[in-house]
């Protein structure tokens, strides 16, 4: 059955955009993703417009977290000051990050661009997820790790405008977060994501939170700012397809749920090298794609 | 499966009623060298939409060639040129055209060229090389060569969508008098107001043309959503967002964790 998508002009199959956000959802269910960075790129594989593609991405990320943060918030694993400055670097990196989106898509290099960032991203994430896990598999067996400090200190916790973080623990400098948001926040422009899968990593390593609030205050900055990327791309460029969006969350509440009770079958290093495989096979992908002579050197450009 | 068929029959029913019409008045129709009309005046662009064929049905007085042109309204087309940096294809060049038809599908029941010169073609722009549109700037010091690719590029990815279709032989005549041909339209079939021109040759010149519009609009919900995203991009933003915001509290709600 074919449906009309009224933004991205195009006639897709329903069950094909169920199958690809069930997909998707399953993963993200397995291993507590948001999976906009796969949802963007299969969504270019089966011909829906980039831009479009990466504007309802975000939408539909916007609606995957909802219910974690209501889970998180209510746990009380959210902090909310580090998250309200995270929130605030997000914003301004959103708005920057559509503003560069609309330049990029002017000047015909968007595409190229929302390539060479999934390639970069995807291309390291993929590996590192897969030796970290090879490694916690090896570590196995062998006794305690020893005593690990709480976090490492570096040049990062030297700069300027400290403030304190109850709930984290911390005194760190407010510039930390508000950078790390504003970064999120470009990218998720860009390629449609929330920017958990980057966000995550750099507050337990860079920032030092405790693992504990991390999930929660990502989730937490990334409603904020995927909501920001929908309404800039909606006004400046009109490429959220809702009813895109709609579809595809459905089959992603359907495949999380599946996802979720899979993964209790499964152990958490093996999770993870297998999402670092998936990871890595669409980044190849990608970047194959970018060397392959095209079908037609010549295209049809959006021309307003 | 069946519809497909049923609307086959339809079409056929609607020629056959028209053109036996058409005989019952036998001198108005003797003093028309060419009567034709379409099986369908608005193609409706819904939710369900997945392209279409319309047919486009007629009758001649005597011998001759039919030519069936139809068209799109003119628009812009921008065609950008991908070059080879450090193994990577990117996009390098553009060339903004203007009065390019966003549609235009020529078919005939025999080849062009074996019907009318390339000198009556050009007057009244039958077949895909002969389309008059050009590039935006025309002093843009592009040479006329790297224009010509540009055009020529222009016309291919428009082929390749369905876009454009150049068909001799798709107009297919039953018996001496009666002809039909079939038109797709494409999914990705833009809006606006089309024409169907239908011309008879004979010997070489253009004895009787007929022009018939043909409407194509988005309609229903898909078109309420499209024209909500263009008319109040704020409005649809917010709402795009609320949307989201209601559907995962729905989705949380659905698969509530004990």
């Amino acid at each position: 059955m074919d449906i009309y998508l009224p933004i991205a002009e195009i006639s897709e199959n329903v069950f094909v955009l169920l199958l690809l956000g069930g997909g998707v959802g399953f993963l993200s269910g397995l291993f507590g993703v948001g999976g906009g960075f796969l949802t963007t790129p299969l969504l270019i594989f089966i011909g829906i417009p980039p831009a479009v593609a990466v504007a309802t991405g975000a939408n539909q990320t916007l609606a995957a977290s909802v219910s974690g943060t209501i889970a998180h918030w209510r746990r009380g694993n959210v902090d909310f000051k580090m998250g309200g400055i995270l929130v605030a670097g997000g914003l301004v990196g959103s708005v920057f990050g559509v503003w560069l989106f609309a330049l990029l898509r002017k000047l015909g290099q968007l595409e190229l661009a929302i390539s060479v960032t999934y390639v970069l991203l995807l291309g390291s994430l993929g590996p590192l997820m897969i030796v970290e896990s090879w490694r916690a598999w090896r570590r196995q067996g062998r006794a305690g790790l020893g005593l690990r400090k709480l976090h490492q200190h570096n040049w990062l916790h030297g700069l300027p405008l400290k403030m304190r973080f109850p709930k984290s623990r911390l005194y760190v400098s407010a510039l930390l977060p508000f950078g790390l948001g504003c970064v999120v926040g470009i990218l998720s422009a860009i390629m449609g994501v929330g920017g958990g899968f980057i966000m995550v990593p750099a507050m337990i390593y860079l920032i030092g939170m405790p693992t504990l609030v991390v999930i929660g205050t990502s989730l937490f900055q990334i409603i904020f700012v995927t909501a920001n990327v929908t309404f800039l791309q909606a006004t400046q460029n009109q490429t959220v397809d809702v009813l895109l969006a709609l579809i595809l969350l459905a089959g992603a509440v359907i495949g999380a749920e599946f996802g979720t009770r899979f993964s209790s079958r499964l152990r958490g290093e093996q999770l993870r090298a297998l999402l670092g495989a998936i990871i890595l096979a669409v980044g190849v992908k990608i970047l194959v794609d970018l060397f392959l002579p095209p079908l037609d050197v010549y295209s049809l450009a959006f021309a307003p | 499966m069946t519809a497909p068929m049923t609307r086959a029959l339809r079409h056929m029913l609607i020629g056959v009623a028209a053109l036996l019409a058409l005989a019952a008045h036998g001198a108005p129709a003797r003093a028309q060298a060419l009567v034709a009309d379409l099986s369908d005046h608005f193609i409706a662009i819904t939710t369900g939409f997945i392209g279409t064929d319309v047919l486009l049905f007629g009758a001649i007085e005597g011998d001759g060639d039919v030519i069936v042109v139809l068209r799109g309204p003119n628009g812009r087309e921008l065609v950008r040129r991908k070059s080879r940096y450090a193994g990577v294809w990117l996009n390098d060049k553009e060339m903004p055209f203007t009065g390019v038809p966003t549609f235009y599908s020529v078919s005939s029941n025999r080849p062009l060229n074996e019907i009318l010169s390339p000198g009556a073609r050009m007057r009244q722009e039958i077949g895909l090389d002969t389309l008059r549109f050009a590039p935006e700037k025309p002093a843009d010091g592009a040479d006329a060569a790297l224009v010509e690719s540009f055009r020529q590029a222009l016309i291919r990815n428009k082929q390749r969508a369905d876009l454009y279709v150049e068909d001799p032989g798709k107009v297919v005549f039953l018996g001496a008098r009666l002809f039909r041909t079939r038109v797709y339209f494409p999914s990705t079939l833009p809006t606006g107001s089309y024409t169907a021109d239908v011309y008879l040759v004979r010997s070489g010149a253009v004895v009787s043309a007929q022009s018939t519009p043909l409407i194509v609009s988005k309609v229903g919900f898909g078109a309420e959503v499209y024209d909500f995203a263009y008319d109040w991009p704020m409005a649809y933003g917010a709402l795009a967002v609320i949307l989201a915001l209601l559907a995962g509290w729905a989705a949380a709600l659905v698969f509530r964790r004990t």
